[in-house]
């Protein structure tokens, strides 16, 4: 069963100049911890803004809860929870006024859901009494949460809750994301960190307005299994490597990845073994290359390849 | 005194009761691209205005390209590139003029302006773009842009702060190759990241829990000290040690 139901969007700024979303269509399942993963710029926050009833699309329609995001928008700001990507509480009421106010809004009060926030705000408990204004970037986003989960929220979408978040902080929250979709929330939330793709049942990635790939991340990885190469080698240091793995022949494209190069060849090339061969004779002596599975990031540089690198001409 | 392009001595900075940066030391190699990492709150932000020249030191010494932050921070900010995230081009201008400007700026001659301008544009692959607002362009367009604009004067060292959010994984790779051609060319880059594979590209790098440094060193030697197979690792063990909060 689906909770949200995206069918043929279309949306464009300026007057139309500017495209946003371009006929983007797609499910979310009932339950579900949903990725919407992509750069800034790709579209993200437009469909966000779609779905909590925000902004009207251009054309193509969609459902939340088998409402309709025209129709019915009143009824479905009932019934979703929404943190923005700009932290968009009141800065100059506390923490607990800031719960209350919207607990309030909704028709019900913070003691009736308590149980929903309880393992999150105890974290703000002792800065209760502390304007929003003048909490750090962390304790802000818990309480964000906190208010967009207090009316006990069908379906909760939140936009780029991680952006600018040190790695430790991100982890907590994805681990606070998985308890409330055990709780049988259905989530749906945008990042530009790929690496996050891990901890959603599906995702969506993402580009220009379109979604370039929908699946769970280990099928999304089996299906687009680009034949990648791992280069390590300590000569030289990344910028004499990638400029000579870019100078071979064979080499359709080639970047830094952590503590390697992930190299991507031409068809017809001859492998891994002649690519060592050509490193060693350019200096680098200790370099090994080895055949590797892609990860999230090959698969979307892959995937956002111009058309033309993808064929290259022969001859 | 060594030559480092920076060096940390008992750096510490309080803010009243609070001890932001707590003696911290560190230097940095001429032509070394250094990682500074730590959490939300660590006190990066405020070690980092002090190498750049904004803001005084409580104790301790700082010194970037060879000038002291306590005594010529107007020395330093002449030496070196600044680019953030949040700060980095005026919008409203064309890329043309928000080089012409900076370039003014730093005390480009109007030759050295035309010059750079022109150079900047080509390397960039600009030539279409060149009379666009900033703010029509895409972001990573602007970041390429940025890292440009805040080494047109060549300083010898440049900082990063969070230089990469929110591109796509090849356009902050793209970003990453300027880099790494800088560094090539003798430039002291001195980056913080939440990207922990981007850590990894470091030559050295540095990860502050709570105003001090926890660990330092090449990736090599910290997956070494701490038993673990990437900076990420370490990373993560350490700044769970964190008692502060945030930000």
């Amino acid at each position: 069963m689906a909770t949200v139901v995206v069918e043929h969007v279309s949306k464009a700024y300026q007057r139309g100049t500017v495209p946003a979303l371009r006929d983007m269509s797609f499910d979310v399942r009932s339950g579900e911890l949903f990725g919407l993963i992509g750069p800034d710029g790709a579209g993200k926050t437009t469909l966000l803004r779609i779905l909590t009833t925000l902004l009207l699309a251009d054309q193509g329609s969609a459902r939340v809860a088998d409402l309709d995001v025209v129709k019915d928008y009143h009824a479905i700001r009932r019934l979703v929870g929404y943190m923005p990507g700009r932290f968009s509480l009141y800065q100059d009421l506390s923490v607990a006024e800031n719960l209350a106010f919207f607990a309030t809004v909704f028709g019900t009060t913070v003691a009736a859901n308590y149980h929903l926030v309880s393992d999150i705000y105890v974290q703000l408990e002792p800065f209760k009494q502390r304007l929003a204004g003048n909490l750090s970037g962390g304790m802000k986003q818990k309480l964000a949460l906190c208010c967009a989960l207090i009316h006990e929220p069908k379906v909760l979408f939140l936009d780029e809750p991680t952006t600018g978040v040190d790695p430790v902080s991100r982890k907590e929250f994805w681990d606070m994301l998985g308890r409330l979709r055990d709780r049988g929330i259905t989530i749906v939330v945008s990042t530009p960190y790929m690496d996050e793709a891990a901890r959603c049942d599906r995702v969506a990635l993402v580009q220009h307005g379109q979604i370039i790939a929908l699946d769970s991340l280990p099928a999304m990885l089996a299906s687009h299994a680009t034949e990648t190469f791992a280069v390590r080698g300590a000569t030289g240091g990344p910028f004499h490597m990638l400029r000579d793995l870019r100078a071979y022949p064979f080499t359709k494209y080639c970047f830094a990845f952590g503590q390697e190069h992930h190299l991507v060849l031409l068809p017809n090339a001859p492998g891994g073994a002649a690519v060592e061969a050509y490193m060693r004779e350019r200096g680098h002596a200790t370099v090994s290359v080895q055949r590797i599975a892609p990860n999230i990031e090959d698969v979307f540089i892959e995937l956002s390849q111009p058309p033309s690198a993808k064929e290259p001409a022969h001859g | 005194m060594a030559e480092w392009a920076i060096e940390a001595v008992n750096l510490t900075r309080r803010f009243g009761a609070f001890t932001a940066v707590n003696a911290i030391n560190l230097q940095v190699a001429q032509g070394e691209i250094f990682g500074f990492l730590g959490a939300n709150g660590a006190g990066k932000t405020t070690a980092m205005r002090i190498f750049c020249g904004l803001l005084e030191p409580t104790s301790g010494q700082a010194t970037v390209a060879g000038f002291d932050a306590m005594t010529q921070s107007e020395k330093i900010k002449q030496q070196i590139g600044y680019m953030s995230q949040k700060f980095s081009l005026y919008g409203k201008l064309t890329v043309r003029q928000n080089i012409r400007f900076f370039a003014g700026i730093y005390g480009l001659s109007r030759a050295q302006v035309k010059s750079k301008t022109a150079e900047i544009v080509e390397r960039l692959g600009l030539a279409d773009a060149a009379d666009k607002l900033v703010d029509d362009l895409p972001l990573g367009w602007k970041q390429r842009i940025s890292f440009a604009v805040a080494t047109v004067h060549q300083p010898k060292v440049v900082f990063l702060d969070e230089p990469t959010g929110g591109v796509d994984p090849m356009v902050r790779r793209q970003f990453w190759d300027m880099i790494f051609e800088a560094a090539a060319q003798g430039m002291t880059v001195f980056v913080t990241t939440h990207y922990m594979d981007e850590a990894e590209y470091c030559d050295r790098v540095s990860i502050m829990v709570d105003g001090s440094i926890a660990a330092i060193g090449t990736p090599a030697e910290l997956y070494a000290q701490h038993n673990a197979s990437s900076v990420e690792e370490v990373f993560v063990a350490l700044a769970r040690k964190a008692t502060r909060h945030g930000d």
